[in-house]
This record gives C-alpha cells, sequence and structure tokens, in this order.
C-alpha cells in the first residue's frame, strides 16, 4: 500500500489541513501541534456543500463521517484559499476491526478521484499504522496533546452545565471562547507542563464559576454515540444548540473516555486472545496515566459544585450483565457503558447519535437499548440516524419526542417528591 | 371554552374541536403538501361552527411542527399526544399501533411506557400504500377490496419501500393475480412494523389500532390481526382511529394551549406566510424561455427517419420492451424507419397492452406488411415471449447498447434511466468495457418522479415541465427515494414550490446516477460522446439537469423512451421468418395465471402458472425444476451446492454430556466443522439449525434490534428461535474479534456484526435469558489459547471436562477445520479443471461464507449454474492467487479472500468474478470499489449482486446475462 509520505522538507512550508470534530478541543491540540513548527489550519466550513463535495468523491454507501471529512478537506483544497502543492492533510485513525479504520484511505482514494493525488495525508494514529518522516507522534507532542484534551473536555463539560442557566445568552459559549484563545495563546508561549494545566483548569473553573447564572428547571439530557456525530455540529446538525433551546441540559461524557477506552480495548486483546503482550504493558501504563488525570479532574469539578465524569473504572464496570468488554469495534461496550454512567448519575434522558447504518452500533447502540430500558426504569433513549439524506424534520421530531416524555417524567417524579 | 387540535401529518391534516369532553367537530383530509393552506381552511371551518368564541388550540404533526414554529402556536410531539388519549380514552391499552402518511409508530404501555418510531429507513406506511396502489393502477380503495379476494400470500421484501417495489413490480409483470398482490403489500406493511418497530418486544395483549391507513384499509386490518394472532377482543379499531393524534393535540391544547379566536388564529398562520429562509441554493435550471428553447432545439435534431404505417409494403421488425413499469414497441421498416411506436405504462397487465398493441398493428399494417423478426426485452421479456412467440429475447442492456450504438456509432459512454432502472456502460474500442446498474435501492428513476408527481395532483408532464423555471430549486440529497421523501417534506416547510422541488427531485436523480451508480469524479471520465436514454430523460429538467451537472453537452435521441425497443427490433434484423402469433392466433388468444407452490427442493420457489390457450408458462422459479424441467445445471460443478452439502452431512455422536446447538448463520458457515469436531469429541451431541428459508426470518423477526442491519445478521435470530424449540442444552455462538489468520492480508478481524452478534442476541432473545447460551471471547488462532477459553465457558456447566480431554478436541477441531479448508480448496480446483475441460465459463461467485445460505442468496449459485457457469466460491480459489495490491487496510480475514478471488479471476481469461454484496454491509463500501479496480485493471467486468429479503431473481438475472451479453459481445461482435 503506496501512500504520500510527508516529509521532513514539506514541514517547513506546508499548510496541514485538519478537520473539525470538536471546535475547543481542537483548536487547542492544532495550538500544542504549532508549537512544534507545524502551520495547521483548522476547517472551519460547514453546509450543504459539504457532505455534496463528500458524496461526490466517496461511495455513498461509507459511513458519514468519513463522507463529511472529505467533503471537508476536497471543498478546501478546492476554494482556492490554499496551494494545493503546499498542504498536506491530517486524520486521526483508530485501527481496530470497524470500518473507520480504512478512513485514510478513503481519503487518499477521494483525494485521487479529484485531482489532489499528490497531497499527503497524514495517519494520526498511536499503534504505528503507518510512517512520515515529517510528522512523528513523539512523547512530548503526544501528552502535550492529552493536555489539550483535558482542558477541551473541562471547558466542554462547564457549558453544557453553565450554558442552559446563563443570564446573559451567549455568554458561557463567549466565555469558553476567550479562554481557548488564552490558554491555546499560553501553551504557544511557554513549555507547557501538567502543573500549568492544573492551575489553568482551576482558572477556568473559577472563570465559569463567576458567570451570571440564574437558576432554573431544565431537563438534563444526555448525548452519546459514535465519536464523530456525537461531538461534531457539522454530524449532529447542530444537536447541542437545539436541545439547549428546547430547554434542555446536555450532557456529553467527555473525549478523555474514548482515548481511555482505546487503551482498555487494546489490552483486551491480551488479556483475552494472548495478543500483542508488549503493546500491553505500554497501554496499561497509558491508561493508568490518563485515568490519573480523570482524576484530578473530577475531583476540581466536584469541589466547585459542577457535575463531574464518572471515574473510569467504574464505568467499565457498570456494563457488567449487559455487554461483554471485549466488545472492541467502534465505541464497543463504552457506548452502553456511557448511558448507564448518565443513568447513574441522574441523567435519565439520552441521545444515541450514530450515522446511518453504523455497524458496531447495531450491536452496541441499537442492539442494547432492550436490556438498557427494562433493567434502568425510566431510561429515556432516543436513536438517531445522521445521514446525507437524513431530514432534519424528522430528527428533531423524534427528540421532541424524548424531550416531552423527559418533561412529564420530570413533572412525575416531582409530584412524587412533593 | 372549546379545545381545538390540529394533526397536519406528512400526508393529511386533521382537526378535532372538543366541547366538554365531546368531541363536537372533525374533519379528515389530504393536504397536498398545503400545510399551511389546509391548516386554515380547517379553523375557517371551525369559525363558520363556533364564530368568535375563545378556544385552546395545539398543533401536532410531522409537517406540523414547522407550521407549529412559524405561528408560535403550542406543539405536542404526535407520539406523545396519541399515549394521552390511549391513557385516557383506552386505559386497558396493551400496545398501541399507529400508521401514518410516512411515519409509523408503537407504544407499548405493559411494563413501563415504551415508544418507538420507525427510523429514517422505512417507508412501510400510508404513502408506501399509496405508492403501491399507483404501481397497480388502482385506488387506495380497490387495493383493499382486492385484497380481502386473495388466495395466497407473496413473500415481499419489508425492510423499505424502494425494496418491497422491487419485489411488487416483477410479480405484476410475471402475471401475479393483483388480489394476491395486494394482499402482499399489506403483509409487507404488517412484516416491516413488526421487524422495524417491536424491536423484539413482542405485540400482545389488547392491541390499539390508530391512525389513517389502519382506519380505511380493512384487507390491512385483517393481515395485522393474523399475523399478530389477534382475535376481537383483543384487536380495537377505535372510530376516532384517524382522529387520535388531533385528540391528543386538543387534550393537551386544554391544558397548555394558546388561547385564542378562530380569526387570530388565522391572522397567525396568514403571518408565517412567507416565512422559509431556508431554501435550496441551487442554480434555476433555465433562467427563461429563450434558454430553454434553444436547449430544445439542440436536441430535437437528434431523431430518426419515420415511415408511415399505412402506406408501407413489405417486411417489418417487430421490438418489445416491456420494462418495469412501462411497454414500449416499435416495428421498423427495411431501413431502419420507425413505421409504429407505441410507448406506455403497463398499468400491471403488460400482456394485455402487448395483445392490443399487436392487434392494432396487424389491422394498420393489413397484408402489406409482413412481421419477419421480433424480439422482447426487459423485466416481461419471458412472459411476452411466450405469451405470442416473439422470436428472440435479449437482455435489455445490450438491446438499449445496440440501440445507442446505431445512434451514435462512436459513442463512449451510455446512461439509461427508466422506470425503475439505472443502466450504464463504458465503451472502449467499439466494445462494452464495463456496465453499472442501479441497486435496489437506489432507484431514485423516473417511477419516483412519476409517483410523485401524481401525489401532487398533477402529470408528470406537468410536474416536469413547472421544474424548468423553478427559481430555487430545492437540495433534496440522493440516497434514496424513501430519504427524498421526507427532504421534500422538509423543503417545503421551508417554502419550497412545487417548482423548486420539481427541479429539485430532477437533480438529485441525476446525481443519484452520477454519484451513486456510476461514481464519477469528472466529467472526463465519461468520455466526449454520451447518449442519455430511457423515458426519464424524455423530462427536459433531468437531461438539463444531468449536462450541467457534468458541464458536458451529450446527445438524447427523439426517441429516448423506444430506445430499448428500437435495439430489439434492430436485434430482430437477424431473423429470416418469424414464429410470432398470427392475426387469426390473436383472436382467440386468452391469458389465466394462477399460483402455485413448487415441491422440487426445500426452497418451495412461489410460480405464478400463466397458460395462454393451451401453452403454458411458469414464471417464479429460481432454477429449471420449476418450470417442469429437470435441473439441468447438475453437470456443472457448483462449489455453493458443495459447501452446503459438506456443512450440512456433519455428523455427530450421542449425547454423553448432553446437547448443544449451533445456529448455522453469519460466522457459524466458516467454522462449523471446527466446533461440531470440538463438542463431537467432547461428547455433547450437536444439533445445527438448518439451512434458512424465509420462514426462518419470520420466526426471529420479533426480536431484531436494528433494521438497518443486514440480512444474513437478522436471518439469525430465527435459527437461535429454531434451536431453543428443538429443547437443546445450551447453544453456542462465540464473539471473534479475530477471525482465522490466514496471513492474506494487513490483519484478520470478522466485522462488528459477525464478531460480537451474540452480545446483541443476549439482551434481545427474550428465551435465551432462561437457557444456557454460550458466547464466550475466544482466540481460535491459538491452540491452547483455544482450549483455555472453552474450558472456562464450559467450567460452570461441565465441570468434569479434564484439560487433556479439551485439548485433545481443540486438536480435531482444528483437524476438522483443516479438513474442510482443504476440501473446499481441492474441489475448486477440481471445479476449475471441469470446466476448462468442458469449454465452460467459471464464475467466482464471492460474498461470504453465509451467503451459501440458500435464503441468503436467494439461489442465485443455480441460477448462475442455469446460465452456464462452473460456480465456485471465494474461498475455494483464493489460494490459487497472489495477494494483489490493494489502496485500502486489507484487515478482514474474509475482505483479504474477496481481493485474492478477484486477482484470481483477473488472471484467467475464462475465470468471471461476481460480487455479492448484502445491503446494509459497510465494509462492503470500501471492498467494492477495490475489486472493481482489480478486475478492470486487467480489463475485466465487475459485476455486483446486491442482495437482501428481495426473492425475485430478476433483476439478478438481467445482471447475469448483461455480463454474458457483454463477454459475448466483446468476442464476437452483436449483430
Amino acid at each position: 500500500m503506496g501512500y504520500v509520505e510527508f516529509t521532513r522538507e514539506m514541514k517547513r512550508d506546508y499548510t496541514i489541513l485538519v478537520p473539525n470534530m470538536l471546535p475547543m478541543h481542537f483548536e487547542m491540540i492544532v495550538q500544542v501541534l504549532r508549537n512544534y513548527g507545524y502551520h495547521l489550519d483548522l476547517l472551519r466550513s460547514s453546509g450543504h456543500k459539504i457532505a455534496d463535495t463528500g458524496l461526490k468523491y466517496c461511495h455513498n454507501d461509507a459511513c458519514y463521517p468519513a463522507i463529511l471529512v472529505i467533503g471537508q478537506f476536497i471543498d478546501a483544497l478546492q476554494s482556492g484559499k490554499y496551494d494545493p502543492h503546499k498542504t498536506a492533510l491530517i486524520m486521526f485513525q483508530t485501527g481496530g476491526g470497524c470500518r473507520a479504520s480504512n478512513y485514510i484511505f478513503l481519503i487518499r482514494k477521494a483525494l485521487e478521484k479529484a485531482g489532489y493525488g499528490y497531497v499527503p495525508v497524514i495517519s494520526l494514529n498511536l499503534l504505528g499504522l503507518e510512517k512520515h518522516s515529517g510528522f512523528q507522534l513523539t512523547p512530548s507532542k503526544l501528552i502535550r496533546m492529552v493536555y489539550a484534551l483535558i482542558l477541551g473536555d473541562l471547558l466542554m463539560t462547564l457549558v453544557n452545565q453553565t450554558r442552559p442557566y446563563e443570564v446573559e445568552p451567549g455568554s458561557a459559549r463567549e466565555l469558553a471562547a476567550r479562554l481557548t484563545r488564552e490558554l491555546a495563546d499560553e501553551m504557544a508561549q511557554k513549555k507547557v507542563t501538567y502543573f500549568w494545566v492544573r492551575k489553568a483548569c482551576g482558572r477556568v473553573i473559577q472563570a465559569f464559576r463567576q458567570l451570571p447564572v440564574a437558576p432554573q428547571e431544565k431537563v438534563r439530557v444526555g448525548v452519546v454515540g459514535e465519536i464523530y456525530v456525537k461531538f461534531s455540529p457539522l454530524g449532529n446538525n447542530n444537536l447541542e444548540d437545539f436541545l439547549v433551546s428546547e430547554g434542555a441540559e446536555v450532557s456529553m461524557p467527555g473525549l478523555l473516555d474514548f482515548f481511555m477506552c482505546s487503551c482498555w480495548c487494546h489490552m483486551m486483546d491480551f488479556k483475552l486472545y494472548g495478543m500483542r503482550k508488549r503493546e500491553y504493558l505500554l497501554q496499561k501504563i497509558m491508561l493508568r496515566y490518563l485515568m490519573h488525570k480523570q482524576r484530578d479532574q473530577i475531583q476540581m469539578l466536584k469541589q466547585a459544585g459542577y457535575h463531574a465524569p464518572t471515574p473510569f473504572l467504574h464505568v467499565t464496570e457498570l456494563v457488567e450483565g449487559y455487554i461483554g468488554i471485549g466488545t472492541e469495534m467502534g465505541e464497543g461496550w463504552l457506548l452502553p457503558a456511557e448511558m448507564l454512567e448518565l443513568y447513574e448519575s441522574g441523567v435519565k434522558n439520552i441521545v444515541c447519535a450514530q450515522p446511518f447504518g453504523c455497524l458496531p452500533n447495531h450491536i452496541c447502540g441499537k442492539g442494547m437499548m432492550k436490556p438498557l430500558k427494562e433493567k434502568n426504569p425510566g431510561m429515556n433513549i432516543v436513536a438517531i440516524d445522521y445521514d446525507a439524506g437524513a431530514t432534519v424534520v424528522n430528527q428533531e421530531n423524534r427528540l421532541k419526542l424524548m424531550l416531552a416524555n423527559a418533561r412529564e417524567n420530570q413533572e412525575a417524579q416531582k409530584s412524587q417528591s412533593a | 371554552m372549546d379545545f381545538l387540535g390540529l394533526d397536519i401529518g406528512s400526508t393529511t391534516a386533521k382537526a378535532v374541536l372538543v366541547r366538554g369532553g365531546k368531541v363536537i367537530y372533525q374533519k379528515y383530509d389530504r393536504h397536498f403538501s398545503r400545510v399551511r393552506e389546509r391548516a386554515r381552511e380547517l379553523v375557517e371551518e371551525v369559525r363558520q361552527l363556533i364564530g368568535g368564541e375563545r378556544i385552546k388550540v395545539a398543533v401536532s404533526g410531522s409537517a406540523g411542527l414547522g407550521l407549529a414554529e412559524a405561528a408560535e402556536v403550542p406543539f405536542v410531539q404526535e407520539v406523545f399526544a396519541t399515549s394521552e388519549v390511549v391513557k385516557r380514552k383506552a386505559p386497558e391499552t396493551d400496545c398501541v399501533i399507529e400508521l401514518g402518511g410516512e411515519d409509523a409508530k408503537i407504544i407499548f404501555f405493559d411494563g413501563g411506557i415504551d415508544q418507538r418510531m420507525n427510523g429514517t429507513c422505512a417507508g412501510g406506511t400510508g404513502a408506501f400504500i399509496d405508492q403501491m396502489a399507483t404501481l397497480l393502477n388502482v385506488s387506495v380503495g380497490e387495493l383493499d377490496a382486492l385484497s380481502l379476494n386473495h388466495s395466497r400470500i407473496y413473500p415481499i421484501a419489508s425492510r423499505c419501500g424502494v425494496f418491497a417495489k422491487t419485489d411488487i413490480q416483477p410479480l405484476l409483470n410475471q402475471g401475479a393475480r393483483k388480489e394476491d398482490v395486494a394482499a402482499s403489500i399489506y403483509q409487507a406493511v404488517v412484516n416491516q412494523t413488526i421487524a422495524g418497530l417491536a424491536q423484539g418486544r413482542r405485540i400482545r395483549g389488547n392491541v390499539l389500532f390508530l391512525g389513517g391507513p389502519l382506519y380505511y384499509c380493512k384487507g390491512l386490518r385483517q393481515r395485522f390481526c393474523e399475523t399478530l394472532e389477534l382475535d376481537e377482543q383483543h384487536a380495537c379499531f377505535p372510530e376516532y382511529g384517524r382522529f387520535a393524534v388531533a385528540l391528543g393535540a386538543a387534550m393537551y391544547a386544554e391544558k397548555n394551549g394558546l388561547e385564542t379566536d378562530c380569526d387570530a388564529l388565522i391572522a397567525r398562520f396568514d403571518r408565517c406566510k412567507n416565512v422559509g429562509a431556508g431554501r435550496g441554493n441551487l442554480k434555476p435550471l433555465f433562467e427563461n424561455e429563450a434558454q430553454h428553447a434553444e436547449f430544445a432545439a439542440r436536441h430535437g435534431k437528434n431523431d430518426v427517419p419515420r415511415g408511415e404505417i399505412s402506406a408501407y409494403t413489405g417486411e417489418a421488425y417487430l421490438g418489445i420492451d416491456c420494462g418495469s413499469t412501462t411497454t414500449k414497441l416499435v416495428l421498423l421498416g427495411r431501413d431502419d424507419e420507425i413505421l409504429y411506436s407505441y410507448y406506455a405504462s403497463n398499468r400491471g397487465a403488460p400482456v394485455e397492452i402487448v395483445k392490443e398493441q399487436l392487434e392494432k398493428i396487424y389491422a394498420l399494417g393489413g397484408e402489406r406488411i409482413r412481421i419477419v423478426g421480433s424480439a422482447v426485452t426487459g423485466y416481461g421479456e419471458e412472459l411476452i415471449r411466450n405469451a405470442f412467440g416473439v422470436d428472440c429475447g435479449i437482455v435489455e442492456t445490450i438491446a438499449h447498447y445496440t440501440a445507442a450504438r446505431h445512434f451514435q456509432p462512436d459513442v463512449d459512454f451510455i446512461l439509461d434511466i427508466g422506470g425503475q432502472d439505472i443502466k450504464c456502460f463504458r465503451i472502449k474500442n467499439g466494445a462494452i468495457d464495463s456496465i453499472m446498474l442501479n441497486e435496489a435501492c437506489s432507484s431514485g428513476c423516473g417511477s419516483f418522479l412519476e409517483t410523485f408527481a401524481h401525489a401532487m395532483g398533477m402529470s408528470i408532464e406537468e410536474f416536469a415541465r413547472r421544474g424548468l423555471y423553478g427559481a430555487h430549486p430545492a437540495d433534496l440529497g440522493s440516497r434514496c427515494t424513501v430519504f427524498m421523501n421526507s427532504s421534500v417534506k422538509q423543503s417545503q416547510k421551508d417554502g419550497a414550490t412545487v417548482e423548486d422541488i420539481s427541479a429539485g427531485l430532477s437533480i438529485s436523480v441525476v446525481k443519484n446516477a452520477l454519484y451513486k451508480v456510476i461514481r464519477v469524479g469528472s466529467a472526463q471520465e465519461l468520455g466526449r460522446h454520451v447518449v442519455v436514454q430511457g423515458g426519464t430523460f424524455l423530462n427536459d429538467a433531468v437531461l438539463r439537469a444531468f449536462e450541467r451537472e457534468l458541464g458536458l453537452e451529450v446527445v438524447r435521441p427523439a426517441i429516448a423512451g423506444l430506445m430499448g425497443a428500437y435495439g430489439a427490433a434492430l436485434y430482430s434484423k437477424k431473423c429470416r421468418t418469424s414464429s410470432l402469433i398470427s392475426p387469426e392466433e390473436l383472436k382467440g388468444f386468452t391469458h389465466t395465471a394462477t399460483s402455485a407452490v413448487c415441491g422440487g427442493c426445500m426452497n418451495h420457489c412461489h410460480l405464478t402458472v400463466n397458460r395462454f390457450g393451451g401453452r403454458k408458462y411458469i414464471s417464479g422459479n429460481q432454477c429449471a425444476r420449476g418450470a417442469g424441467q429437470s435441473a439441468g445445471e447438475t453437470d456443472l460443478p457448483n462449489l455453493y451446492a458443495f459447501k452446503r452439502e459438506y456443512l450440512t452431512g456433519l455428523k455427530s455422536g450421542p449425547a454423553r454430556r448432553g446437547t448443544i446447538g449451533l445456529p448455522l448463520a453469519l460466522g457459524m458457515y466458516e467454522l462449523l466443522p471446527m466446533w461440531h469436531a470440538i463438542f463431537t469429541s467432547l461428547g455433547f451431541q450437536v444439533q445445527v439449525s438448518g439451512l434458512s428459508t424465509r420462514h426462518t426470518y419470520e420466526l426471529g423477526q420479533f426480536s431484531i434490534p436494528s433494521d438497518t442491519a443486514c440480512y444474513p445478521a437478522k436471518i439469525m435470530h430465527g435459527h437461535i428461535e429454531e434451536l431453543i424449540d428443538q429443547g437443546v442444552d445450551a447453544i453456542f455462538y462465540p464473539c471473534l474479534t479475530y477471525n482465522v489468520d490466514e496471513h492474506g492480508g494487513d490483519n484478520h478481524y470478522n466485522c462488528p456484526v459477525v464478531a460480537y452478534y451474540s452480545e446483541l442476541l443476549q439482551g434481545n432473545v427474550e428465551r435465551l435469558q432462561h437457557m444456557r447460551f454460550l458466547y464466550p471471547y475466544l482466540n481460535i488462532n491459538n491452540a491452547s489459547r483455544l482450549a483455555r477459553g472453552l474450558m472456562q465457558c464450559l467450567h460452570a456447566w461441565r465441570p468434569e471436562i479434564s484439560r487433556g480431554e479439551m485439548r485433545a478436541a481443540v486438536k480435531a477441531g482444528l483437524a476438522a477445520r483443516e479438513a474442510y479448508v482443504q476440501a473446499v480448496r481441492r474441489e475448486g480446483e477440481k471445479a476449475v479443471a471441469i470446466a476448462r475441460e468442458k469449454g465452460k465459463r467459471i464464475m467466482v461467485l464471492s460474498g461470504r461464507p453465509y451467503h451459501i445460505d440458500p435464503e441468503i442468496n436467494h439461489g442465485i449459485d443455480k441460477l448462475a449454474a442455469s446460465l452456464g457457469f462452473a460456480v465456485v466460491s471465494e474461498d475455494s480459489v483464493c489460494h490459487l492467487a497472489a495477494k494483489p495490491e490493494v489502496q485500502v487496510l486489507n484487515q478482514w480475514t474474509y475482505h483479504a479472500r474477496l481481493y485474492r478471488a478477484a486477482e484470481f479471476a483477473a488472471e484467467n481469461p475464462d475465470v468471471e468474478l461476481v460480487q455479492l454484496v448484502s445491503f446494509g454491509c459497510g465494509v462492503d463500501a470500501i471492498t467494492t470499489d477495490e475489486v472493481r479496480a482489480i478486475l478492470e485493471r486487467r480489463g475485466k467486468f465487475y459485476t455486483q449482486i446486491k442482495i437482501d429479503e428481495i426473492t425475485n431473481l430478476g433483476a439478478v438475472k438481467i445482471r447475469l446475462r448483461s455480463l454474458i451479453g457483454a463477454l459475448e459481445e466483446k468476442n464476437h461482435g452483436i449483430c
């Protein structure tokens, strides 16, 4: 399998385009990488033409996230804003038995088809699936990207918990945007250490606490699902905004869980099958490290009176009796685990977002709903499929049903306790 | 105070006015997409009744959503509204089934309320029934009346409307009784509701049926009651069934409604007249009439010579194209001039139409014209050929190619969009280089436009004409027709006009053909001389959209809709004398159709027996046996049959330690010899569920949670039920993240569905929870690991099994597996040798191991054999070729075989590859392009067959015959 390498020489004057999945997280990750001398540009394009462009160059039955990412890349290359001969693309590659591992290749094929076969596509992965001499994932880069992740998760959590109650509409998001910018700038200036991250976290929490809010009753709605459509407003037709506009407080388990789960799944290969012994140790160390960071975050959030994420190890225990923890493709067992995590923390209303025809979600999403609902009374789940052809009307109508039930359940509970 | 509930669904608008707990006004009406106007009219009527009295109002329904937002009237979600009504009016209800225009819902009340709505891909509702009625050329009322007189039910795919259509159309063309088809349509709706919505929960107890279709269609009620085994006490069809949602909205209004009066409400509706900023951003098809005139003039030049039938004397040639929705006839004179032509919908009765037309031709031509050659093509080819003694039948791809080449000898690319099919040919060096056909699931073609035009209350011509000048064509997406329907709904909400929608639909049809079927990246790929044809291209809006999307001027023959018949007529010029039915014989022509079930094998094909006077033609059969002939394929090797025999012939020992059931589905098809040997050697009696039938699927359809999963996965539920019924002590289907490592790729994964389906079964098949279901996570590539895993898994049940015993069993299992692999490979080599000796073509029918199941492949292997191919499977020949270079991550065991099998086909001139793809197989979105690339690199044809529940092999036959036709044409040239 040949591919265009991103060489050391390219590093000097190439612009690397980054697809946008989580605005806050990615902005800081991009900033981290800039510190290593790369020129990066985070794509912010949206609208119909992204999916249209994607459909044009990619097999129409490919996953919706692939279609969007390809659409976004090719749209950018065709926009005239970049010199295609001085541009590279970067994509996160998960590996594993899900077809998502093939995104990188679908992107390359689409580029070929669109006449950009010479544009290098950098695979960002932890498994050494590909080598690019101009872009190597060193431990120092990796750790700093993790810091960006931590801060991103924190900002996201705080925005979600503040936004429905803000006195000044839009103030929570503005604050987050300002903080994102500031933190990104600081990361550019100084050598980032975890000590700094902890202090920054404290500062972020403090800033949010000072934001004027008016307590009012909201229904809490959790969002879980396939990683891209769960987080990306482009992928889920601005799900978060819709829910907030309907008077809900959104709760989204963070990206850190996804990475911890990814470590966990690699460890399972050794535990269940005796494979990849060497990686096992490395993954174990990484998982420990991430869990430690998560613990800090939980502590800080709790102290400040916010809802905090559930410790990862506890999450792994929650799915017992529902699904085997060896279910590792896609989001795997993490998907039902996150629903249970939400339920346990009092969020009984859940949107499960997935691309149309998502393979692992047949099992881990739709396949788990019956037992989940049976064993957890009052769990109110709605599964929403996202696709280039699916319409917002249909999606919103189903969301409204979930919300109507949510409100009714809340009323019932209130009258019961009163 | 009165309470007004408005329910504006996708096709109808309902209003209910409640005063003092009693309904004092109700109305049910189609709204023809005029949502706001119709709502206003309803309120107008209410005003006439109650004048200026105060009311409280709330709106519900999918189309009401947008209106409520714009007019700032409280909205209540329709399922929520229904639940409220049922709780109040029929509290003893256990389950509600509500069918609407485009939505289907189920609400369970027993054991905690649980509401379900159909997902994105499920059109089996009111709109679907409408579409099917159009297809049968009857009204919905007539359809219902017909269904009550049925004598049998045909299996019709119920996954979605488009699929169902693919099954129904050929039934009609084969002459099935309309009564039976009507009832089968209803049955499809029922099956879809159960499989798509119940998702694992049984529908039982007191069932309440709501919604328009269930109120009007008695036949549909009957089908539901029979299928769910409900008696009169338990099936309730209340008088308010149509109005349940509106009633719920009125009840909601009582608490949370907007207090107003009718005038103020009307004013609100009027205010939001111009709402809808989200209009399409596409350019209009034509800026002005002059532009269109110039366009029309350019295309007007591409005509053929015509002759006068009333004046012509001499020999003539008849071409008939009996297509899926239309029937076309062309009569050619000796200089290829068209003497007579006919083009019209076949109204579900093609035999009648051809008879009428022949009568007409004979009447017009009299003694002067002598028809010396005739040919027929299209879906109804065999029926018409048998009915009227037509001389030859040709596959439609070849007919269309013949016609297009006659028109433009240096053609590079032909695109034909017909009623239901899209066919594309790439021509290189005067021969067909590749053929692309649409799948069942992208039938965004002519018949869709037509049905849609009818839904808007106009003819297709009128609809198309209005689309030419739509100022802001709506962007409707291109995935499938069901999706398009809801996109239309959305753009109407955004204020799109009929003109915009018509233009938008034309653009969608084109995009679907270009990006989904042809997978084109740029105009250059198609070449310089492109011919477009098929009835759909007579629509100027579609033609214009096509030229615009590609930026290329193309040729559209004036007879675009007749090209199949024209090609057939040209083809028939080979003939010297004709066996076509004579005018005298035609006078005494009769046609009757009866149905029967074939007893030739366990497939039990549903046959339609057509009788034309003394002659008989049988259709619906998957192999030659059904037609009363001996199974003529037996002398050619068929690896699919070999594998089936091998797997079903495995023998187990006595039940020393109990019985263990192995479901023969998904990955079990690959590893059965191994598990079978392991458990037999451990002293279990192994019971394997049999090969699947339609009945297997139906047994398990109640517990399928995801309606978009692949058919091979869905059928697994039936196998589990079968095993439980057999009373086995345990069922075993392991979770295998990794499949056998054959070193054929970069990794050796299973797909997520094959790997973890047990997890889903455990959660959704109720009866499994009361029995021993073993689904350990195992590593099958390491004997000691495997033994350890199995020990752990069996420990609780049979702790006495010793380590040594297990090791021996695993050893036996691995040996059995190896023996199977070698046997298949040996047989593959033998098949290749035999075929070569006999000078037969070899077909690698390449899919996954579970595609050998007769219910999953619907007998395609036998069909291929009957067409003269020696059939080999992918795993029987993949060892004969090297690992090819692929552009993707080659990480699944089954796919690695697929690539190598493709390489084998590419290397050998007498081997063709046909890829079987199950609908919904996400991984095949990746492999199909690669397999195509491997084959086309060496100048081979790529043929893909998408399979699902659809049982009709009509489309498959066309694909395989096209392949044969193209191969022959490449070798010898046609005509």
